[in-house]
């Protein structure tokens, strides 16, 4: 017994275990989405980060202990960025047609991102922390992180919220532009795109290569006016850590 | 497969050398992103083995935020204190994000000129 509680404790210290146990999870997810016909409540994101958690506070394992291994994973996150060239590549001739109801669309939509989650927040009495850690939230991940920490956001809370954003695009998205009667399939992966990032892009991806692209799109140029955008809002509305003047 | 992660790589790579010398606000990915592009557009053609990795790669987007996303548990208390401000101002504001972006791009594309619907 003593032996198997050594193991244990090895185990649960290594990053080969939470390495593995994140592919275990998001593979079992993934099973899980295509056996209930890819009903949109088993969102395997959702489902292996609620899982994983689970885990870490019944062991008492320390986050740092587990992303000492899942930041194999949370790297490719950089190559998988610079991969969008890809489906834009191929894609071109449509991106280039479209060029201005995508500039047109991607203004609205990154402003509406970073005005509406703050607005909303304040308005349920969040506390400032909150509001400027939730502020970048419709972009991907390693940006918003450093946009947070720029604009006195907690960059780790931001990453949280990165998530959930992405899951509730992910999951809510294709309804809510079917009820809007938007069948063009660039027009759903840009908003999908905007709204939610590389979650989105993942859903967005199977809806169609077109629509996978120009989500694709919408995260590369979303980071970027974000960047701009909300350091410039967050002053105008002269919203600082510690509150409202 | 190996060469064509080694040139996803090496764009990013050149993107967070560009990022650290310009003190642009963009990340560095999305400027490996752009360069890639750029550079397929001036080759005029795009490698095989760069196509099969960049597919695999996307097709499992959704993994790579995982290990951030379990980042939840160090927020413990805070969530417990603001989440229904937290929650209800993210749904909300995503949802209005899709519809405003949507609608946004759709009214444009009717009111170009020729734009009969292809898609």
């Amino acid at each position: 017994m003593d032996k198997i509680g050594g193991i244990w404790v090895y185990l649960t210290a290594s990053p080969l275990l939470w390495l593995m146990l994140t592919l275990v999870v998001y593979l079992a997810g993934q099973w899980l989405f295509r056996r209930s016909g890819g009903r949109a409540l088993f969102n395997p994101v959702a489902l292996a980060i609620a899982l994983l958690a689970a885990l870490l506070l019944l062991t008492g394992t320390p986050y740092s202990t587990y992303f000492a291994g899942a930041q194999f994973i949370h790297f490719l996150l950089g190559p998988a960025t610079v991969a969008l060239a890809i489906p834009l590549y191929q894609h071109r001739n449509r991106v280039r047609q479209l060029l201005l109801p995508i500039s047109v669309g991607l203004l609205a939509g990154s402003i509406t991102a970073i005005l509406s989650a703050i607005g909303l927040a304040w308005l349920l009495g969040g506390s400032s922390r909150t509001l400027l850690s939730l502020a970048p939230k419709s972009v991907t991940t390693p940006v918003a992180m450093g946009i947070a920490e720029k604009i006195g956001g907690l960059p780790s809370l931001t990453a949280v919220m990165v998530i959930l954003t992405g899951v509730v695009g992910a999951v809510a998205a294709p309804a809510l532009l079917g009820w809007l009667r938007i069948r063009d399939e660039a027009v759903q992966g840009l908003a999908i795109g905007v709204a939610a990032h590389g979650i989105g892009t993942a859903r967005a991806l199977q809806i169609s290569s077109i629509a996978g692209a120009f989500a694709g799109l919408a995260i590369g140029l979303n980071a970027l006016l974000t960047a701009l955008l909300a350091p410039l809002i967050v002053q105008w509305l002269h919203l600082t850590p510690n509150g409202l003047p | 497969m190996i060469g064509a992660l080694t040139v996803l790589l090496a764009f990013q790579l050149v993107g967070e050398i560009l990022v650290q010398m310009s003190g642009l606000p963009a990340p560095g990915p999305v400027i490996g992103m752009v360069l890639l592009l750029l550079t397929l557009y001036w080759r005029g053609a795009l490698p095989d083995a760069l196509r099969t990795v960049a597919e695999t790669l996307l097709s499992h987007l959704s993994l790579l935020f995982i290990p951030a996303g379990v980042g939840i548990i160090q927020h413990g208390a805070r969530l417990a204190e603001e989440w229904l401000a937290i929650i209800v101002a993210l749904a909300l504001s995503t949802l209005i994000t899709v519809a405003v972006t949507a609608l946004a791009m759709q009214a444009v594309i009717r009111r170009q000129p020729g734009s009969q619907r292809d898609g």
